[in-house]
């Protein structure tokens, strides 16, 4: 068995990235990621990589934009006021299909808002964020270990399908320990090679071009709509989620992240009552996994999205039940966050 | 399943008790979580960390209801009180706190922790004796796999507290109130 | 046949998108006969922000990124931080560098990031249409200074070279003009120079270079650089405003 260690969410992303192929990051401080950037700034000089702290979000999302279409494996992080000043950046590397890894360790707002734990921002990482057509993979971790893993596996598909990937966590699971494992660190040169990065002809291509201008409106439009097709096979072949009790369900609690953690302690309690309740735990937000709602809702009568937020995923989730189920919400926000108890009253009460 | 609450002010060493306890968890094969509170409360305010301890995975994070709370300040004691499950335990610094507890469905022990640190020579390390008696009263972690955890995770600039720091959970786990 | 003239090899066989007039084909030609001159087309990156060269990924031959406004500095320092051996620079305007793009470019300089940018000041925002820039000068015409520039209302405009060569990280910096003969030549020299001082890793430097914008000035070609030796010089002072480059 590999060692465990009992790490802070934080930092325990900033490990997995390195071990992952991460020799870049460009971030800006702000609470409750800031573990993560100090990790970096400790261990990355120490395996000949790259820590720099920018004079702004805004500079830091374009020298990731810069990393990325030079051919590196690159990350920034931040928390939902500063992954707002990124969605510019954002926009443009997802325009120019670059790939990287964005994280967003979610505090509650709007506006300056507060530092606590929410899960606010789903809108903002599933349905834009920046200007234009365009999608970021978004993986939503409940745990430490499943932050390492979807590490890897955003570091993986970004690279794969030339898109960013963002991780969505929020504070609690950035600040929390958990014991955790760790895979070995991947060889670097067995990446496969980025040929369309800026990385200098040598003399021996022609010019690679980054870009995301196109003023023609007709090769604008065939772009985007290229754009969409790849989009299309991520929506086919990338949709992670878990369900747990759902076979039997009358009710299916819906939930990502670590709220996802409480609506199961919830459920939990009403099983042992004789309540038939399960839980769909989306992993992807984007892409929702939206034929397993299609599915559960052909049985469950009634789903309640248990949110951090005023009601967000649950516009997700009442689009992909199709009517067939009623569809409720409970939620807290602005750094508030429900206990077992709550859910459990909530959900006798709707049941 | 164990779920405890430790809280004091910030710089009492509530966070570092905590993953002491956590660490030693994982260590003897249990699943753990710890959740701290953070921000600028931690800054002169209330500190506090959630710890649970369970055979099984464990769900929420969050520690509502403690079978065990150390409080090391007034204001946590005022916070946390009836958070404690029925036939549960608070553990008080005495010192810190010269109110009693007023509930009476819950087991307390008075611990002057900070006097006994002070009288072994430094008031700071009352956190390690009232994590000895919290050890003592869960009886889930033997006190060698604590000590072992407390060596693993202290910082190297206070590594010449170590033997201090487990003279101090020696002194809390043996401890009669 | 002997050969006496011809296209730079780093400038693409096309018919650019500049105004009758506008200096930035002198510019970008003085930038393609450098870097041919070094031999380094095939290790150079270049990058385009927002503003009139915005295409210039069309006009060159080597390696380009585009970037947002203001925010060339920053991807800069990305490719650099990727590809430390590389010729990394940004080719930017007035609005961009020194109006959106401010933090970005003094925080370049601060880092002493081994880049170098090339800054085309023609004192107007050209490709939006000529709205008033922030090296506009005071009682200029613009779009949006229709009565002139006022510091009462717009304050003044800002001396990019002089305020950057106070930033300790600058190894160096220049004004020049493409005016005339003599200046083009004096202007190729000092972006020689600052390609010379990234291949000899001395950091930041930086070359600005006075313009001319004829279409949104409402001038003719001639009477356009005639306004900017009268105007923008005056205010603008050519020369060098530090050169670290003799130094370790």
């Amino acid at each position: 068995m590999a060692k465990k260690f009992l790490m802070k969410g934080n930092e325990a992303l900033a490990e997995a990235a390195m071990r992952n192929g991460c020799r870049f990051f460009f971030g800006y401080p702000i609470t409750p990621q800031t573990e993560l950037a100090a990790y970096m700034a400790k261990k990355m000089p120490k395996i000949g990589g790259t820590f720099l702290q920018a004079e702004s979000e805004v500079a830091a999302i374009n020298m990731v934009y810069g990393a990325a279409g030079a051919g590196a494996r690159v990350m920034t992080s931040s928390s939902s006021p500063g992954i707002s000043l990124k969605s510019e950046g954002i926009s443009y590397i997802a325009a120019a299909d670059l790939p990287c890894v964005i994280v967003n360790i979610v505090r509650g707002g709007p506006g300056l808002g507060g530092i606590q734990a929410a899960q606010s921002d789903y809108f903002q990482a599933t349905k834009g964020g920046g200007h234009g057509d365009y999608r970021l993979l978004v993986y939503a971790p409940a745990s430490i270990q499943e932050l390492v893993d979807l590490t890897a596996k955003a570091f993986e598909k970004a690279d794969e399908y030339r898109n960013p990937a963002m991780i969505m966590g929020d504070g609690m699971l950035g600040q929390m320990m958990e014991p955790v494992e760790f895979s070995e660190p991947i060889d670097l040169s067995s990446l496969p090679e980025k040929e369309w990065a800026t990385t200098g002809t040598e003399m021996k291509r022609k010019k690679n071009i980054i870009n995301s201008l196109y003023l023609s409106p007709e090769e604008l439009e065939y772009l985007n709509i290229k754009r969409y097709e790849k989009y299309a096979v991520i929506k086919e072949k990338e949709p992670m989620y878990e369900e747990v009790y759902t076979e039997d369900a009358e009710l299916i609690v819906t939930a990502y992240g670590t709220v996802s953690r409480v609506a199961l302690s919830a459920i939990n309690i009403l099983r042992e009552e004789g309540y038939k309740v399960g839980l769909i735990r989306p992993i992807t937000l984007w892409p929702f996994p939206e034929k397993i709602f299609d599915e559960r809702s052909k049985t469950a009568k009634k789903f309640l999205s248990v949110e951090l937020s005023m009601g967000q995923m649950v516009e997700d989730v009442e689009r992909c039940t199709k009517g067939r189920s009623e569809v409720h919400f409970f939620g807290r926000s602005g750094g508030m966050v429900p206990g077992k108890e709550d859910i459990v009253e909530e959900i006798k009460r709707i049941y | 399943m164990y779920e405890l609450i430790i809280a004091g002010f910030g710089g009492q060493g509530v966070l570092f008790s905590g993953k002491v306890i956590a660490h030693a968890g994982m260590d003897i094969g249990k699943n753990v979580s710890w959740l701290p509170s953070y921000g600028p409360e931690m800054r002169g305010g209330t500190a506090n960390c959630q710890i649970i301890i369970s055979d099984e995975p464990i769900g929420s994070p969050i520690v509502t209801r403690p079978d065990i709370l150390i409080v090391m300040n007034k204001p946590s004691l005022d916070k946390f009180e009836d958070s404690v499950k029925p036939g549960g335990t608070i553990i008080v610094d005495s010192i810190y706190i010269e109110d009693k507890v007023k509930r009476d469905d819950v087991n307390v022990v008075y611990i002057p922790a900070k006097q006994i640190a002070a009288d072994n020579g430094d008031d700071r390390l009352g956190n390690m004796v009232m994590t000895g008696k919290l050890i003592e009263i869960m009886k889930e972690i033997p006190l060698k796999d604590i000590e072992q955890s407390m060596r693993d995770n202290i910082s190297k600039s206070k590594a010449d507290l170590a033997d201090f720091n487990i003279k101090m959970l020696e002194s809390g786990y043996n401890f009669k109130g | 046949m002997e050969v006496l003239f011809e296209r730079p090899h780093s400038l693409s066989n096309v018919v650019n998108s500049y105004c009758p007039g506008c200096t930035h084909g002198i510019i970008h030609r003085l930038v393609a006969e450098v870097i041919d001159e070094m031999g380094i087309e095939g290790e150079t990156i270049g990058i385009a922000p927002v503003g009139c060269s915005v295409t210039a990924y069309n006009f060159f031959e080597f390696d380009i990124q585009q970037a947002a406004h203001g925010r060339a500095p920053a991807v800069a320092t990305g490719i650099k931080r990727v590809h430390p051996d590389k010729f990394v620079f940004t080719y930017q305007g007035d609005g961009d560098l020194a109006a959106i793009g401010t933090a970005e470019i003094v925080h370049a300089a601060a880092r002493s990031e081994n880049i170098t940018v090339i800054f085309v000041n023609n004192a107007i925002y050209g490709m939006t249409g000529g709205q008033m820039a922030p090296t506009s000068l005071v009682g200029q015409v613009t779009q949006t200074t229709p009565y002139g520039r006022k510091v009462e209302n717009q304050g003044y405009p800002l001396r990019v070279c002089e305020l950057l060569s106070t930033v300790e990280g600058a190894a160096y910096i220049e004004r020049v003009s493409v005016d005339s003969v003599q200046n083009i030549k004096k202007a190729k020299a000092a972006i020689r120079k600052a390609f010379e001082c990234q291949k000899n890793k001395k950091g930041f430097s930086l070359v600005e270079v006075l313009s001319t914008c004829p279409t949104n000035w409402g001038k003719e070609p001639d009477e356009a650089l005639e306004w900017l030796r009268e105007n923008m010089m005056p205010h603008y002072p050519l020369g060098v405003y530090c050169d670290y480059t003799d130094k370790d």
